[in-house]
């Protein structure tokens, strides 16, 4: 079947299966394997990204359910050469080690912080509980999340 | 892991949705955000040959608030629900259950009607939907039925839906004027389901006492219940602290309770008494002082 979709701005039509979940069409036909995947059963959010600006898991959406939505994904975050406020913050704070989890994590905090611009450490721990990080021990995760939210009052 | 093959179509009204239903019969299941049925297909448990996507039916969606109550869209997603001021307002339980349902990612994109449907005996709604005395209407070949809460969850992942029918709406009463609800659960610590919840939703009269009180209990049995006992227990007397914890107690009697890895049924009866403790406790308070 033939899809539109809006990915990171760039309206795309693909010719995929009815069964191909929007993880796998962002991977191997959009080409963009910035969007992990890891648990494929809606667990550990590494697939996450924007579905018309709300985090959604994309190996539990199916492609065919995006139509005509907009799609952004972590290559979508910087401007040019210029980083994410998020994405900023996640190498001034440490908040990745391996890297796996972090396009997730970004686009999880990235709607947590469109919806409360000032988050506590709890507000955040809580917002990003479906998004796990097996590395990090969530500190440092936290800490970036909070001074991006900072950077992007300012 | 990627479901099997199927069709997919996404007609535009109820009437083509239900259309399409008939005509697939048996080999057609619907598709409402997909966060139940979608990892059973990707398991490959369960295989429609259509799968009829309701997300194009625009009168699914939303929640309105009348006098008396609130009626909300089957296609109503949980961070709606969580999020609903109308919720919060006449029914806040609801909202509470929502806000304990999986992650922020699955709120976004799970419903309330792809939820009741689905009947888990371990989802968050069926409690509050018991508690609430909630209309479930359904919309099928034949026009419009509405089912009682009381009527509606048969057993686990069976529901009194029937073939070829479509949840379109939830209709939830107010709480009285002396009268509030809560929701707490005992949540399975990897998945976030519950073991053990329970919605209570009480209604004082002028002199304090309680007018009536329903307690659905999910996570328990293989399918959610009211705690009855606890119920006429209640009904009819002031409440105290220590009145509340002797009928709750009795939340899990005679259950058969499911048994698994992470609660034996012994504990999870147990977790009843409990909860339906806590649970009644904080609805009792919040009517008193609301
Ligand atoms: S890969 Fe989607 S949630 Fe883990
Ligand atoms: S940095 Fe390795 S999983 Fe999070």
């Amino acid at each position: 079947m033939e899809i539109n979709i809006s990915i990171n701005g760039e309206s795309r039509t693909f010719d995929v299966e009815p069964r191909t979940l929007l993880v796998h069409l962002l991977r191997d036909d959009a080409g963009l394997t910035g969007t992990h995947v890891a648990c494929e059963t809606s667990i550990c959010g590494a697939c996450t990204v924007l579905l018309d600006d709300k985090a959604v898991k994309s190996c539990t959406v199916l492609a065919a359910q995006a139509q005509g939505c907009e799609v952004t994904t972590i290559e979508g975050m910087a401007n040019g050469e210029q980083l994410h406020p998020l994405q900023e913050q996640f190498w001034e704070k440490h908040g990745l080690q391996c890297g796996f989890c972090t396009p997730g994590m970004i686009l999880t905090a990235n709607q947590l912080i469109a919806s409360n611009a000032d988050p506590t450490d709890e507000e955040i721990r809580h917002g990003i509980e479906g998004n796990i990080c097996r590395c990090t021990g969530y500190q440092n995760i936290v800490d970036a999340i909070s001074a991006a939210a900072a950077q992007m009052r300012d | 892991m990627i479901p099997a093959s199927f069709d997919y179509v996404r007609p535009q009204s109820l009437e083509d949705a239900l259309a399409r239903l008939g005509e697939h019969g048996d080999d057609a299941r619907v598709l409402a955000g997909g966060h139940s049925l979608l990892p059973v297909m990707k398991a490959r448990l369960a295989d429609p040959g259509v799968l009829v996507d309701i997300a194009g039916i625009e009168s699914l969606s939303g929640i309105s608030e009348s006098e008396d109550g609130i009626t909300i869209g089957a296609m109503t997603t949980h961070a709606e629900i969580e999020a609903s001021a109308s919720v919060q307002g006449r029914c806040r339980s609801l909202a509470e259950a929502a806000a304990a349902i999986g992650d922020v990612q699955v709120r976004n994109r799970g419903t309330l009607g792809g939820s009741l449907a689905h009947a888990d005996p371990a989802a968050d709604y069926p409690a509050v939907i018991l508690a609430a005395n909630a209309e479930i209407t359904v919309a099928g070949a034949d026009g419009e039925r509405v089912i009682a809460a009381d009527d509606f969850f048969t057993g686990t992942y069976e529901t009194a839906l029937g073939a070829g029918e479509i949840i379109t709406s939830v209709r939830i009463r107010a709480s009285a004027a002396r009268g509030s609800s809560a929701y707490l659960k005992a949540a399975q610590q990897a998945s976030g389901f519950a073991v053990c919840g329970v919605a209570a939703r009480v209604a004082l009269d002028a002199d304090g006492a309680v007018e009536r009180i329903r307690v659905g209990v999910t996570g328990v049995a293989a399918t959610a219940y009211r705690a009855t006992s606890v119920e006429d227990a209640l009904t009819g007397a002031a409440p105290s602290a220590e009145s509340i914890r002797k009928a709750a107690a009795t939340a899990g009697e005679g259950v058969d309770a499911l048994d698994d890895f992470y609660a034996g049924a012994d504990f999870r009866r147990h977790l009843a008494g409990v909860y339906a403790a806590r649970a009644i406790g904080k609805a009792w308070i919040r009517a008193a002082g609301e």
